[in-house]
Protein backbone atom coordinates (compact mmCIF):
# COMPACT_ATOMS: atom_id res chain seq x y z
CA UNK A 1 0.00 0.00 0.00
CA UNK A 2 3.32 2.29 0.26
CA UNK A 3 2.72 3.53 -3.42
CA UNK A 4 -0.40 5.27 -2.25
CA UNK A 5 1.33 7.13 -0.10
CA UNK A 6 4.22 8.51 -3.51
CA UNK A 7 2.76 11.93 -3.77
CA UNK A 8 4.51 12.21 -7.09
CA UNK A 9 3.20 8.77 -8.71
CA UNK A 10 3.65 8.86 -12.27
CA UNK A 11 -0.28 9.18 -13.78
CA UNK A 12 -1.69 9.76 -10.35
CA UNK A 13 -3.07 13.12 -10.39
CA UNK A 14 -4.47 14.29 -7.23
CA UNK A 15 -7.83 13.59 -7.48
CA UNK A 16 -7.16 10.23 -8.04
CA UNK A 17 -4.74 10.09 -5.31
CA UNK A 18 -7.19 11.71 -2.81
CA UNK A 19 -9.39 8.93 -3.78
CA UNK A 20 -6.47 6.14 -2.79
CA UNK A 21 -7.04 7.97 0.96
CA UNK A 22 -9.49 6.39 1.44
CA UNK A 23 -6.94 3.63 1.43
CA UNK A 24 -4.15 4.61 2.86
CA UNK A 25 -6.20 6.36 6.26
CA UNK A 26 -8.36 3.01 6.55
CA UNK A 27 -11.32 5.04 7.42
CA UNK A 28 -14.71 3.66 5.73
CA UNK A 29 -15.26 6.72 3.55
CA UNK A 30 -16.67 7.07 0.02
CA UNK A 31 -15.11 10.38 -1.71
CA UNK A 32 -16.83 11.98 -4.28
CA UNK A 33 -14.94 14.47 -6.52
CA UNK A 34 -17.14 17.46 -8.36
CA UNK A 35 -15.34 20.16 -9.96
CA UNK A 36 -12.15 20.38 -8.29
CA UNK A 37 -13.68 20.22 -4.97
CA UNK A 38 -13.65 17.04 -3.47
CA UNK A 39 -15.48 15.66 -0.17
CA UNK A 40 -16.52 12.72 1.92
CA UNK A 41 -19.33 11.21 3.42
CA UNK A 42 -18.80 8.93 5.75
CA UNK A 43 -20.27 5.08 4.63
CA UNK A 44 -22.57 4.98 7.45
CA UNK A 45 -24.15 8.35 6.17
CA UNK A 46 -23.86 6.88 2.25
CA UNK A 47 -26.19 4.08 4.04
CA UNK A 48 -28.63 6.04 6.07
CA UNK A 49 -28.94 8.77 4.52
CA UNK A 50 -30.13 12.01 6.11
CA UNK A 51 -27.43 11.37 8.81
CA UNK A 52 -24.81 14.23 9.35
CA UNK A 53 -21.78 13.08 7.40
CA UNK A 54 -18.28 13.38 8.01
CA UNK A 55 -17.72 11.28 11.03
CA UNK A 56 -14.84 12.71 12.66
CA UNK A 57 -11.89 10.59 13.79
CA UNK A 58 -8.59 11.17 15.73
CA UNK A 59 -5.36 11.93 13.71
CA UNK A 60 -2.31 13.37 13.79
CA UNK A 61 -0.79 15.49 10.90
CA UNK A 62 2.44 17.52 10.44
CA UNK A 63 3.29 21.08 9.73
CA UNK A 64 6.25 21.99 7.59
CA UNK A 65 7.39 25.59 6.83
CA UNK A 66 9.82 27.42 5.00
CA UNK A 67 12.22 25.16 4.05
CA UNK A 68 14.42 27.91 1.45
CA UNK A 69 16.24 24.93 -0.81
CA UNK A 70 18.91 26.49 -2.76
CA UNK A 71 19.37 29.09 0.48
CA UNK A 72 23.18 29.52 1.43
CA UNK A 73 23.76 32.70 3.39
CA UNK A 74 25.64 32.89 6.77
CA UNK A 75 22.29 32.76 8.37
CA UNK A 76 22.34 29.38 7.28
CA UNK A 77 24.85 27.80 5.07
CA UNK A 78 23.38 23.94 4.75
CA UNK A 79 19.48 24.19 4.68
CA UNK A 80 19.60 20.98 3.40
CA UNK A 81 20.48 19.24 5.95
CA UNK A 82 18.34 21.47 8.29
CA UNK A 83 15.59 19.92 6.19
CA UNK A 84 16.89 16.70 6.31
CA UNK A 85 16.45 17.11 10.29
CA UNK A 86 12.72 17.83 9.75
CA UNK A 87 12.45 14.57 8.30
CA UNK A 88 14.17 12.59 10.80
CA UNK A 89 12.05 14.45 13.28
CA UNK A 90 8.90 13.22 11.96
CA UNK A 91 10.26 9.94 11.29
CA UNK A 92 11.05 9.58 14.87
CA UNK A 93 7.12 10.99 16.11
CA UNK A 94 5.78 7.84 18.33
CA UNK A 95 2.67 8.26 16.14
CA UNK A 96 2.99 8.32 12.23
CA UNK A 97 1.22 11.71 11.28
CA UNK A 98 -1.73 10.42 8.33
CA UNK A 99 -0.70 13.48 6.19
CA UNK A 100 2.05 17.01 5.74
CA UNK A 101 0.91 20.52 5.33
CA UNK A 102 4.05 21.96 3.38
CA UNK A 103 3.33 25.61 4.02
CA UNK A 104 5.52 27.44 1.13
CA UNK A 105 8.78 28.14 0.51
CA UNK A 106 9.79 25.37 -0.41
CA UNK A 107 13.03 26.65 -2.10
CA UNK A 108 14.91 29.76 -2.09
CA UNK A 109 14.79 31.13 -6.25
CA UNK A 110 11.97 28.52 -7.37
CA UNK A 111 14.33 26.43 -9.84
CA UNK A 112 14.21 23.40 -10.90
CA UNK A 113 16.97 21.81 -9.54
CA UNK A 114 15.61 23.33 -5.64
CA UNK A 115 11.91 21.74 -6.14
CA UNK A 116 14.07 18.72 -7.17
CA UNK A 117 16.10 18.55 -4.39
CA UNK A 118 13.74 19.23 -2.22
CA UNK A 119 11.33 16.27 -3.03
CA UNK A 120 14.16 14.15 -2.99
CA UNK A 121 14.62 15.11 0.61
CA UNK A 122 11.03 14.78 1.44
CA UNK A 123 10.55 11.40 -0.80
CA UNK A 124 12.11 9.48 2.39
CA UNK A 125 9.22 10.19 4.54
CA UNK A 126 6.47 8.27 2.47
CA UNK A 127 3.78 10.23 3.64
CA UNK A 128 1.11 12.20 1.61
CA UNK A 129 2.47 16.14 1.43
CA UNK A 130 0.43 18.63 0.51
CA UNK A 131 2.16 22.05 -0.90
CA UNK A 132 1.15 26.06 -1.02
CA UNK A 133 3.74 28.10 -2.62
CA UNK A 134 5.21 30.86 -0.77
CA UNK A 135 6.24 33.51 -2.69
CA UNK A 136 9.97 32.11 -2.98
CA UNK A 137 8.29 29.84 -5.07
CA UNK A 138 6.79 32.29 -7.52
CA UNK A 139 9.45 34.21 -8.82
CA UNK A 140 10.39 32.46 -11.37
CA UNK A 141 9.65 34.81 -15.11
CA UNK A 142 6.69 32.44 -15.69
CA UNK A 143 5.56 33.50 -12.16
CA UNK A 144 4.57 30.54 -10.50
CA UNK A 145 5.06 28.05 -13.85
CA UNK A 146 7.45 26.05 -12.54
CA UNK A 147 6.01 25.55 -8.68
CA UNK A 148 2.87 24.86 -10.92
CA UNK A 149 4.54 22.05 -13.09
CA UNK A 150 6.16 20.51 -10.03
CA UNK A 151 3.04 20.62 -7.84
CA UNK A 152 -0.12 22.03 -9.56
CA UNK A 153 -1.68 18.91 -10.59
CA UNK A 154 -5.42 18.44 -9.96
CA UNK A 155 -5.24 21.67 -7.93
CA UNK A 156 -7.36 24.89 -9.53
CA UNK A 157 -6.38 28.25 -10.44
CA UNK A 158 -2.62 29.43 -9.20
CA UNK A 159 -2.80 25.98 -6.98
CA UNK A 160 -5.20 25.87 -4.52
CA UNK A 161 -7.65 22.92 -3.87
CA UNK A 162 -9.30 21.36 -0.72
CA UNK A 163 -9.70 18.15 0.19
CA UNK A 164 -11.18 15.64 3.66
CA UNK A 165 -9.41 13.84 5.90
CA UNK A 166 -11.09 11.83 8.61
CA UNK A 167 -14.20 14.52 9.03
CA UNK A 168 -12.09 17.59 8.61
CA UNK A 169 -11.90 19.57 5.49
CA UNK A 170 -8.25 20.80 4.42
CA UNK A 171 -8.37 23.93 1.79
CA UNK A 172 -4.82 25.05 0.33
CA UNK A 173 -4.89 28.69 -0.19
CA UNK A 174 -2.35 30.84 -2.58
CA UNK A 175 -2.12 34.27 -1.56
CA UNK A 176 0.92 35.24 -3.20
CA UNK A 177 0.26 35.07 -6.63
CA UNK A 178 -0.13 38.49 -8.63
CA UNK A 179 0.76 40.80 -5.54
CA UNK A 180 -0.32 44.50 -5.65
CA UNK A 181 2.02 47.66 -5.28
CA UNK A 182 1.96 48.64 -2.07
CA UNK A 183 -0.15 45.97 -0.59
CA UNK A 184 0.53 42.94 1.23
CA UNK A 185 -0.54 39.13 0.74
CA UNK A 186 -3.53 38.74 -1.90
CA UNK A 187 -5.51 36.12 -2.83
CA UNK A 188 -7.38 37.85 -4.95
CA UNK A 189 -11.29 37.54 -6.43
CA UNK A 190 -11.13 34.07 -8.48
CA UNK A 191 -9.80 32.28 -5.67
CA UNK A 192 -12.42 33.69 -2.57
CA UNK A 193 -15.23 32.96 -5.34
CA UNK A 194 -14.05 29.30 -5.24
CA UNK A 195 -13.69 29.10 -1.26
CA UNK A 196 -17.60 30.31 -1.05
CA UNK A 197 -18.55 27.32 -3.40
CA UNK A 198 -15.86 24.98 -1.61
CA UNK A 199 -17.27 26.25 1.92
CA UNK A 200 -20.94 26.53 0.55
CA UNK A 201 -22.60 22.71 1.24
CA UNK A 202 -20.38 22.11 4.40
CA UNK A 203 -22.21 21.72 8.28
CA UNK A 204 -20.98 24.65 10.58
CA UNK A 205 -19.77 22.00 12.68
CA UNK A 206 -17.29 19.83 10.50
CA UNK A 207 -14.04 21.17 11.59
CA UNK A 208 -11.65 23.56 9.53
CA UNK A 209 -8.09 23.64 8.30
CA UNK A 210 -6.79 26.57 6.32
CA UNK A 211 -3.39 26.92 5.24
CA UNK A 212 -1.47 29.08 3.10
CA UNK A 213 2.13 31.15 2.81
CA UNK A 214 1.77 34.20 4.29
CA UNK A 215 0.03 34.97 7.78
CA UNK A 216 -4.13 35.65 7.35
CA UNK A 217 -4.23 38.15 10.07
CA UNK A 218 -2.00 41.05 10.07
CA UNK A 219 1.20 40.56 11.93
CA UNK A 220 2.91 43.99 10.92
CA UNK A 221 1.94 45.89 7.98
CA UNK A 222 4.87 47.82 7.48
CA UNK A 223 7.09 44.74 6.63
CA UNK A 224 4.23 42.98 4.70
CA UNK A 225 3.12 40.61 6.83
CA UNK A 226 -0.64 40.28 6.20
CA UNK A 227 -3.22 39.19 3.46
CA UNK A 228 -4.97 42.35 2.59
CA UNK A 229 -8.43 40.55 1.33
CA UNK A 230 -7.83 38.08 4.20
CA UNK A 231 -11.66 39.57 5.75
CA UNK A 232 -13.46 37.92 3.00
CA UNK A 233 -12.06 34.46 3.51
CA UNK A 234 -12.49 34.99 6.89
CA UNK A 235 -16.04 36.02 6.97
CA UNK A 236 -16.89 32.73 4.86
CA UNK A 237 -15.15 30.86 7.87
CA UNK A 238 -16.76 33.16 10.64
CA UNK A 239 -20.12 30.33 10.59
CA UNK A 240 -17.75 27.08 11.49
CA UNK A 241 -17.38 25.97 15.26
CA UNK A 242 -13.30 25.44 14.55
CA UNK A 243 -10.88 27.11 11.94
CA UNK A 244 -7.84 26.25 12.46
CA UNK A 245 -5.46 29.04 10.18
CA UNK A 246 -2.02 27.37 9.54
CA UNK A 247 0.99 29.59 7.89
CA UNK A 248 4.54 30.09 7.09
CA UNK A 249 6.61 33.02 5.97
CA UNK A 250 7.64 34.82 9.39
CA UNK A 251 9.93 31.70 10.01
CA UNK A 252 8.84 32.59 13.75
CA UNK A 253 5.47 30.95 16.14
CA UNK A 254 2.89 33.80 16.39
CA UNK A 255 -0.99 33.03 17.57
CA UNK A 256 -3.61 34.77 17.47
CA UNK A 257 -7.29 33.61 18.11
CA UNK A 258 -10.53 35.83 16.76
CA UNK A 259 -13.83 34.21 17.98
CA UNK A 260 -13.44 30.33 16.88
CA UNK A 261 -11.08 30.93 14.18
CA UNK A 262 -7.11 30.50 15.07
CA UNK A 263 -4.34 31.44 13.68
CA UNK A 264 -0.63 29.96 13.75
CA UNK A 265 2.30 30.98 12.22
CA UNK A 266 5.72 28.03 12.38
CA UNK A 267 8.95 28.09 12.36
CA UNK A 268 11.09 27.59 9.51
CA UNK A 269 13.22 24.75 9.05
CA UNK A 270 16.24 26.96 7.31
CA UNK A 271 16.73 30.19 8.99
CA UNK A 272 14.80 32.56 11.47
CA UNK A 273 13.55 35.89 11.29
CA UNK A 274 13.45 38.78 13.47
CA UNK A 275 10.31 39.69 15.61
CA UNK A 276 8.20 42.07 14.15
CA UNK A 277 9.38 45.80 14.19
CA UNK A 278 12.47 44.20 15.72
CA UNK A 279 14.87 44.74 13.10
CA UNK A 280 15.02 47.18 10.75
CA UNK A 281 13.51 44.98 7.76
CA UNK A 282 12.96 41.28 7.50
CA UNK A 283 14.97 38.88 6.38
CA UNK A 284 17.48 36.02 7.21
CA UNK A 285 18.60 36.86 10.99
CA UNK A 286 22.13 35.47 11.97
CA UNK A 287 22.03 33.94 14.94
CA UNK A 288 24.97 32.27 17.13
CA UNK A 289 25.35 28.93 15.42
CA UNK A 290 24.45 26.82 18.70
CA UNK A 291 21.30 28.99 19.24
CA UNK A 292 20.27 28.16 15.29
CA UNK A 293 18.58 25.10 16.24
CA UNK A 294 16.40 26.52 18.96
CA UNK A 295 14.81 28.72 16.87
CA UNK A 296 14.09 26.28 13.98
CA UNK A 297 11.55 23.11 13.72
CA UNK A 298 8.29 21.45 13.04
CA UNK A 299 4.85 21.22 14.11
CA UNK A 300 2.58 18.02 14.82
CA UNK A 301 -1.07 18.64 14.99
CA UNK A 302 -3.64 16.23 16.98
CA UNK A 303 -7.13 16.30 15.80
CA UNK A 304 -9.25 14.68 18.41
CA UNK A 305 -12.80 15.48 17.72
CA UNK A 306 -15.35 17.90 16.45
CA UNK A 307 -15.19 21.48 17.63
CA UNK A 308 -12.38 20.69 20.22
CA UNK A 309 -9.45 22.86 19.19
CA UNK A 310 -6.75 20.99 17.51
CA UNK A 311 -3.57 20.61 19.62
CA UNK A 312 -0.77 21.86 18.00
CA UNK A 313 2.56 21.05 19.63
CA UNK A 314 5.64 22.91 17.95
CA UNK A 315 9.25 21.42 18.50
CA UNK A 316 12.19 22.80 17.66
CA UNK A 317 15.51 21.42 16.30
CA UNK A 318 17.44 21.77 19.96
CA UNK B 1 34.28 56.95 -8.07
CA UNK B 2 34.88 60.40 -9.69
CA UNK B 3 31.94 60.07 -11.06
CA UNK B 4 30.34 60.13 -8.55
CA UNK B 5 31.77 63.17 -6.92
CA UNK B 6 30.74 65.02 -10.41
CA UNK B 7 26.90 63.94 -9.28
CA UNK B 8 27.42 65.21 -5.85
CA UNK B 9 29.29 68.74 -7.09
CA UNK B 10 26.18 69.03 -9.75
CA UNK B 11 23.49 68.25 -6.89
CA UNK B 12 25.41 70.79 -4.58
CA UNK B 13 25.37 73.22 -7.51
CA UNK B 14 21.44 72.75 -8.19
CA UNK B 15 20.95 73.86 -4.67
CA UNK B 16 23.27 77.01 -4.64
CA UNK B 17 22.36 77.93 -7.69
CA UNK B 18 18.77 77.61 -7.12
CA UNK B 19 17.74 77.69 -3.48
CA UNK B 20 14.56 79.42 -3.81
CA UNK B 21 12.83 76.09 -5.16
CA UNK B 22 14.53 73.68 -3.00
CA UNK B 23 11.92 72.91 0.13
CA UNK B 24 12.60 70.16 2.56
CA UNK B 25 10.31 68.24 0.93
CA UNK B 26 12.46 68.25 -1.92
CA UNK B 27 15.40 67.74 -0.79
CA UNK B 28 14.60 64.27 -0.08
CA UNK B 29 14.22 63.70 -3.37
CA UNK B 30 17.59 62.96 -5.23
CA UNK B 31 17.45 65.22 -8.53
CA UNK B 32 20.93 64.17 -10.08
CA UNK B 33 20.70 65.23 -14.37
CA UNK B 34 23.16 62.47 -14.78
CA UNK B 35 23.00 59.16 -17.55
CA UNK B 36 23.47 57.01 -15.04
CA UNK B 37 21.71 56.30 -11.63
CA UNK B 38 22.08 53.35 -9.08
CA UNK B 39 19.41 52.35 -6.81
CA UNK B 40 20.28 50.45 -3.88
CA UNK B 41 17.56 47.54 -2.52
CA UNK B 42 18.53 47.01 1.06
CA UNK B 43 16.51 47.04 4.34
CA UNK B 44 13.55 45.57 1.82
CA UNK B 45 13.60 49.99 0.58
CA UNK B 46 14.20 51.09 -2.32
CA UNK B 47 17.43 53.71 -1.87
CA UNK B 48 16.75 56.72 -2.68
CA UNK B 49 13.04 55.71 -3.23
CA UNK B 50 12.03 58.48 -5.46
CA UNK B 51 14.88 59.86 -8.24
CA UNK B 52 14.63 62.61 -10.98
CA UNK B 53 16.36 61.73 -14.04
CA UNK B 54 16.44 63.25 -17.91
CA UNK B 55 15.58 60.88 -20.66
CA UNK B 56 18.14 58.93 -21.57
CA UNK B 57 19.15 57.82 -18.36
CA UNK B 58 20.09 53.80 -17.40
CA UNK B 59 18.40 53.28 -13.95
CA UNK B 60 20.33 50.54 -11.96
CA UNK B 61 19.02 48.48 -9.28
CA UNK B 62 21.15 46.73 -7.07
CA UNK B 63 19.85 44.01 -4.42
CA UNK B 64 22.20 44.48 -1.09
CA UNK B 65 19.75 42.29 0.74
CA UNK B 66 19.91 38.62 1.52
CA UNK B 67 16.22 38.25 0.12
CA UNK B 68 15.46 38.12 -3.51
CA UNK B 69 13.67 41.35 -5.05
CA UNK B 70 12.64 42.04 -8.16
CA UNK B 71 12.04 45.92 -9.73
CA UNK B 72 8.02 45.87 -11.84
CA UNK B 73 6.42 49.18 -12.97
CA UNK B 74 2.66 49.04 -11.74
CA UNK B 75 1.90 49.91 -15.58
CA UNK B 76 4.05 47.01 -16.31
CA UNK B 77 6.01 48.91 -18.60
CA UNK B 78 9.71 46.90 -17.27
CA UNK B 79 10.27 44.21 -14.89
CA UNK B 80 13.19 42.38 -13.98
CA UNK B 81 13.53 38.50 -13.03
CA UNK B 82 13.90 38.05 -9.31
CA UNK B 83 17.77 39.56 -8.11
CA UNK B 84 19.68 37.71 -5.89
CA UNK B 85 22.12 39.10 -3.26
CA UNK B 86 24.30 41.47 -5.25
CA UNK B 87 22.29 40.69 -8.56
CA UNK B 88 21.41 44.22 -10.72
CA UNK B 89 18.95 45.31 -13.21
CA UNK B 90 18.93 47.97 -15.56
CA UNK B 91 16.13 50.02 -17.68
CA UNK B 92 16.83 52.93 -19.63
CA UNK B 93 14.32 55.67 -19.33
CA UNK B 94 14.12 57.55 -22.70
CA UNK B 95 9.95 59.18 -22.44
CA UNK B 96 9.08 61.93 -19.74
CA UNK B 97 6.80 60.97 -17.20
CA UNK B 98 6.37 59.22 -13.72
CA UNK B 99 7.21 55.55 -13.45
CA UNK B 100 5.71 54.04 -10.35
CA UNK B 101 7.40 50.36 -9.28
CA UNK B 102 7.65 47.85 -6.44
CA UNK B 103 8.88 44.91 -5.68
CA UNK B 104 6.35 42.15 -6.59
CA UNK B 105 7.64 39.88 -3.98
CA UNK B 106 7.59 42.18 -1.25
CA UNK B 107 4.50 44.74 -2.51
CA UNK B 108 5.04 47.29 0.31
CA UNK B 109 8.57 47.75 -1.24
CA UNK B 110 7.74 50.75 -3.59
CA UNK B 111 9.70 53.48 -5.99
CA UNK B 112 9.47 55.90 -8.47
CA UNK B 113 11.59 57.39 -11.19
CA UNK B 114 10.67 60.79 -12.24
CA UNK B 115 11.90 61.67 -16.04
CA UNK B 116 12.01 64.91 -16.47
CA UNK B 117 12.92 66.64 -19.97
Amino acid sequence: MDHHHDHDHKGLNRREMLGHCAGWAGTAAVYTVAGGVVSSVSLDAALAAGKPAAKAKPFTFVQISDTHIGFDKPANPNVHATALQAVERIKGMAVKPDLILHTGDITHLSKDEQFDDAKQILSGLNIPIFYVPGEHDFLDEGQGKTFLEHYGKGTLGQGWYSFDHNGVHFVALNNVAALKPGGMAHLGDDQIAWLKKDLAGLPASMPIVVFGHIPMWTVYEAWGWGTDDADQALALLRRFGSVTVLNGHIHQILAKVEGNISFHSARSTAYPQPAPGAAPSPGPLKVPTEQLPTMLGIRSAKFVRGNAPIALIDSSFA
Amino acid sequence: MSFLSTVSRLALFAVVAAPAVVSPSQAAVTAAPAKIQRVSIQNFAFSPQVIVVTPGTTVTWTNADEDPHTVVAVDKGFHSAAMDTDESYSFTFTKPGEFAYFCSLHPHMTGKVIVKG
